[in-house]
């Protein structure tokens, strides 16, 4: 649905642009894929190796680490596994919910969420490429720690 | 012929992992099969998303001037900035690897360091579709109170981050996305 929008977004801006200007038209489409193709070995890299940790950490793998009473131990291993798992939210939410009515904490899903989505270990080759190792590491540092921040937050509100 | 091998090799790491697959497939053909399923849908994924990323980062490269940039979230682009850079975040789609090339273009035509990691942040956990989603699956409850703070969270770790970077560093990050965009 919103990959649907960017594309229409897109490709109306692209009309728009051609109709404006064919030589900047064409010098942006030869920008935006001389810049893919820069970035295509490292993609296709993390891709690869998303494509092979994920077999063997399955949502059932996940959903058997956390069991279902496991305090502050079980959102360490949420953590980890957030931090480390590449998963699209449109697996991850409902994963997230099953976990839930299986009796898994509120704090350990909470967790679980927010690294899931600030935490990328698998992408963090790809962010030093953009950024160097000190943001990088920094950034996912930071945000790992203020997860659990987070899940405390959503514990008090939310149970 | 040096070509295509100089083209290989920058594809290196790729290759490897394709080796370990195939080397799994013909040890354990049904685990092997599960990772190159896993493998396609990753790069379908891929695929769907980020052409019409790099068609935008194209475009905006073209035509919007520097000065634009610089105006609303360069170095005096104060609280409006930082809103700006929290609203293009969410309103991006895609996962977080498609930020990087966008905040790439944004650092090459002046965009504040700050505003780019508020940028970075907001693209990787305050996506409102992500959001919409996330408060069917999980709770109205659950969502807004994860994503206002998130928004506080974004801000205070971009702040650390800007404190603990010198301005050098932040220079040869900026050096960094000339060298990598234009060659």
């Amino acid at each position: 649905m919103f990959t649907q929008i960017l594309y229409l977004v897109s490709i109306g801006f692209l009309v728009i642009s051609f109709a404006k200007d064919r030589k900047k038209t064409h010098a942006a489409l030869v920008k935006a894929l001389r810049a893919f193709l820069n970035i295509l070995p490292d993609f296709a890299t993390v891709l690869a190796i998303v494509g092979l940790v994920l077999t063997f950490l399955s949502p059932d793998t996940v959903a058997g680490l956390i069991g279902k009473k496991t305090g502050v131990f079980g959102m360490f291993i949420t953590s980890i596994a957030g931090a480390i798992t590449l998963i699209p939210g449109f697996v991850a939410f409902p994963l997230a919910r099953s976990l839930l009515d299986k009796g898994a904490g509120i704090m350990q899903i909470a967790v679980f969420v927010s690294t899931l989505m600030m935490v990328g270990v698998v992408t963090l080759p790809l962010e030093i490429k953009y950024f160097g190792k000190k943001v990088a590491f920094l950034r996912n540092i930071l945000a790992y720690l203020f997860s659990f921040v987070v899940a405390f937050i959503i514990g008090m509100v939310v149970a | 012929m040096l070509r295509t091998l100089k083209l290989l090799w920058t594809y290196k790491y790729f290759l490897l992992i394709v080796l370990v697959d195939l080397v799994i497939l013909f040890l354990h053909p049904v685990t092997g099969r599960e990772v190159f399923r896993h493998t396609y849908f990753n790069f379908a994924e891929m695929i769907s998303v980020i052409p019409p990323i790099f068609l935008l980062l194209g475009l905006l490269d073209v035509w919007v001037p520097r000065e634009t940039i610089i105006r609303y979230l360069g170095e005096r682009s104060g609280i409006l900035g930082v809103a700006l850079s929290i609203f293009l975040g969410a309103a991006a789609a895609g996962p977080l690897y498609g930020a990087f090339p966008v905040a790439a273009v944004m650092m090459k035509k002046g965009a504040k360091f700050s505003n780019i990691m508020i940028f970075i942040g907001a693209w990787s956990t305050l996506k409102i579709p992500m959001f919409l989603f996330e408060m069917s699956a999980l709770g109205i409850a659950f969502a807004v109170t994860r994503w206002i703070a998130s928004v506080i969270g974004v801000i205070l770790i971009t702040l650390v981050i800007d404190r603990l970077v010198s301005r050098q560093e932040q220079a040869a990050i900026y050096q960094r996305q000339e060298e990598a965009y234009i060659k």
